[in-house]
């Protein structure tokens, strides 16, 4: 779907905005918000940029810089964290070789630390776009990576 | 051909990625393999029990549940139990667990769980409307609708004593009476599905295992307050409960049960599901408002309440997922019925999530007042091998960390006042004896520095001076605790909203429990060797 197919899924109101900003990003292989995108959603519901603009840069589930194909969401909050959250993160960073917010050079993940996935019961939890991954270690995080590395290559 | 067994398999998210999708298919595939597929019938049904069970499946008219359930041990369940009937006792739920078992109860040992608002978690398939019927699904909206009069649904909410289960435990037929009494027309009638509080999953569970209950309640609602609209807010990382949710909605409308001219009432109610961006402060009310119009989710100030002006300015009521899935339970049976569990100032149950170093992690539904010991030991099986309690945080990560001396305190919203703590969203995240009080007081501060809105400068300068001084805790001069302790109060005192008042919750109850532990970080040491410190200084003053 194109922007304009997108848009006007919805009625042009303020209160679809966040709507629309989750199904751009959604059908964009950066996963982000580009400033065209802002000013389009600007234009259909005849608002100023900058409230568009205030509002995409506001909530953590929303991107303005582009970002890998696979985003690697890991909770670090406390019930995560006194389950070893820490070190899965440590290991998370280690293996992809950047830190939180960055997107690796070959462009296929991107790390972000959240505040909770929801999935508390299994502590230490992650997410890999939407796919959800509990009980994590280390060594179990690193496989996972591998994975998904994997799967790409033999797409290439 | 007659079906003889049903199996259930839980489906929710701790289940999917511990592969109940896969065990499902294997099971009719299994089945179909030996042409059991017309005597028998897979259903997917919502959380069945406890995180730590894997994937959990219910055999009927047994009730026989197995958990920990692997794709490679279906052939035998399907071979052992459905063929031969003998049930593979290596697989089944031991005692004591946490999880939900529904036909015989006390063969199980769960007797004392009390379920209200999951009472169909895990029985029906959250997917079939007929299903939520049969087990008497909304009698209690035909009830409201035809036998009572708004006022009169309100007086029973009001009677019935139910407290919001957001967090602050206001009275919810109160909060009703004043968005009916209030002037201003349309009116309208949120659900709070924002559930962003580490440690709280309760409201994804109800939602994906009994979404129709929530909708119900919400009708319900939405007749006694006189709103013809109605809204959930989800957070956008709930993509089951959306997709449950959006489901159930669709075949309510078809049942006539949302719509216009409900029953032939005359009476017009529809619900929309909005969702949420992943900003925690946006299960604030107000906030909460502000992005359902599309905006920031930053907090307005109070008053005026959002029964007076909400939503466009317009009264609307606000209620948690939780509290709504109590009200068909109430209209059905009443008030009394309600007011029989629980406590005087708390009656019903709770819903409590607990988790961290204990044995089962998972939800439980219990009466309001049982003891944290009751939970850990009764409900949670206990702490971990080797290890002993040592704190435990209760109401989600602005809640109070309280150490041994509470453990036989009743958890309810009153009688824990005293001890400087809330019930919260009933998340109760338990510690054992390797943990470093400093460590998780840390990871409490970086949490709200993450999530402080910045709409007001106590709390957004506050977190961040509170982040810096707990960093830099090895300072060698104790007046380090008494400046956490003071920026934490005074956020409390002049922070815009909720969120910056609270780190003084977990603060000040780290400090009262565990003083010592932490003077001892101020002069570089750690007795559990979690935190390093690359330097002990002498002594030095802080610059603050």
């Amino acid at each position: 779907m194109n922007v304009e197919q997108i848009l006007t899924k919805y009625e042009p109101k303020m209160e679809n905005i966040l709507l629309i900003l989750h199904d751009l990003q959604n059908s964009k292989p950066t996963q982000h918000l580009s400033p065209e995108d802002i000013m389009k959603v600007a234009e259909y519901i005849k608002l100023p940029i900058s409230k568009v603009y205030e509002t995409a840069t506001f909530y953590g589930l929303f991107s303005t810089e582009p970002r890998g194909k696979y985003i690697v969401r890991v909770c670090v909050s406390t019930p995560c964290y006194v389950e070893g959250a820490q070190e899965v993160l440590e290991a998370l960073k280690e293996t992809l070789g950047i830190e939180h917010r960055e997107t690796t050079e070959d462009g296929l993940f991107t790390l972000e630390e959240v505040s909770c996935l929801g999935i508390c019961g299994v502590a230490p939890a992650m997410m890999v776009n939407e796919e959800a991954f509990g009980n994590l270690t280390p060594e179990r995080v690193r496989e996972i990576i591998m994975n998904f590395r994997e799967r790409e290559e033999i797409k290439w | 051909m007659v079906v003889r067994s049903h199996i259930l398999v839980g489906i929710d998210a701790s289940s999917i990625l511990a592969g109940a999708r896969e065990v499902m298919q294997e099971l009719i595939k299994e089945l179909n393999k030996r042409n059991l597929q017309d005597e028998v019938k897979v259903l997917e049904t919502g959380s069945l029990g406890a995180s730590s069970d894997g994937v959990v499946i219910v055999v009927y008219p047994e009730g026989i549940n197995y958990r920990n359930v692997k794709v490679e041990d279906v052939p035998i369940i399907v071979e052992e139990h459905l063929l031969k009937g003998r049930p593979v006792k290596r697989l089944m739920m031991s005692p004591g667990a946490t999880g939900i078992v529904v036909k015989e109860p006390t063969r199980f040992n769960i007797s004392k769980q009390l379920r209200i608002v999951l009472k169909n978690t895990g029985i029906i398939n959250p997917d079939s409307i007929e299903e939520y019927i049969a087990v008497g699904g909304y009698e209690a909206l035909g009830k409201a609708l035809l036998e009572m009069k708004p006022q009169g649904v309100i007086q029973e909410i009001k009677n019935s004593g139910l407290r919001g289960r957001g967090g602050a435990g206001f009275p919810t037929g109160l909060k009703w009476e004043f968005a009916s009494k209030s002037k201003g027309t349309p009116k309208y009638l949120l659900c709070n599905a924002d559930e962003g509080e580490p440690g709280t999953f309760k409201d994804r569970l109800i939602l994906e295992g009994d979404p129709h209950k929530v909708i119900e309640g919400m009708v319900i609602a939405g007749y006694a307050i006189g709103a013809m609209k109605g809204y959930i807010y989800i957070r956008g990382e709930y993509e089951l409960s959306i997709e449950r949710i959006e489901k159930a909605l669709s075949q309510a409308r078809e049942y006539g049960f949302l719509g216009k001219d409900i029953f032939g009432t005359g009476f017009s109610f529809d619900i929309v599901v909005k969702k949420g961006a992943g900003a925690y402060i946006c299960g604030e009310e107000t906030a909460l408002i502000e992005s359902l119009e599309g905006k920031r989710g930053e907090p307005r100030f109070k008053p005026p309440y959002p029964t007076d002006a909400g939503l466009w300015g317009k009264p609307t009521v606000i209620n948690n997922v939780e509290t709504l899935a109590n009200v068909p339970g109430i209209i059905q049976n009443g008030a009394d019925w309600f007011r029989s569990f629980g406590t005087e100032k708390s009656p019903g149950t709770k819903v409590y999530a607990i988790l961290g170093h204990i044995v089962n992690a998972g939800l439980i539904e219990v009466p309001m007042g049982i003891t944290l010991r009751e939970i850990i030991y009764g409900y949670g099986g206990g702490m971990r091998v080797g290890r002993a309690f040592k704190v435990a945080q209760v109401g989600g990560t602005a809640g109070a960390l309280l150490g041994e001396d509470a453990l036989d305190v009743p958890i309810d919203f009153d009688s824990l006042k005293p001890l400087n703590a809330t019930l919260g969203s009933g998340a109760i995240l338990i510690m054992d004896d390797s943990t470093c009080i400093v460590d998780v007081l840390s990871s409490v501060v970086s949490f709200f520095r993450r999530e402080s809105c910045g709409k007001c400068a106590p709390c957004r300068v506050g977190v961040d001076k509170l982040y810096k001084l707990i960093s830099n805790i090895n300072t060698g001069n104790l007046d380090v605790i008494d400046k956490m302790l003071e920026i934490a109060f005074y956020m409390q005192q002049t922070s815009f909203c909720a969120l910056g008042q609270s780190p003084i919750m977990p603060i000040a109850s780290a400090i009262k429990y565990f003083k010592d532990e932490i003077s001892e970080h101020v002069y570089g040491k750690c007795r559990t060797g979690r935190c390093y410190f690359e330097k002990v200084p002498e002594r030095l003053s802080i610059a603050v």
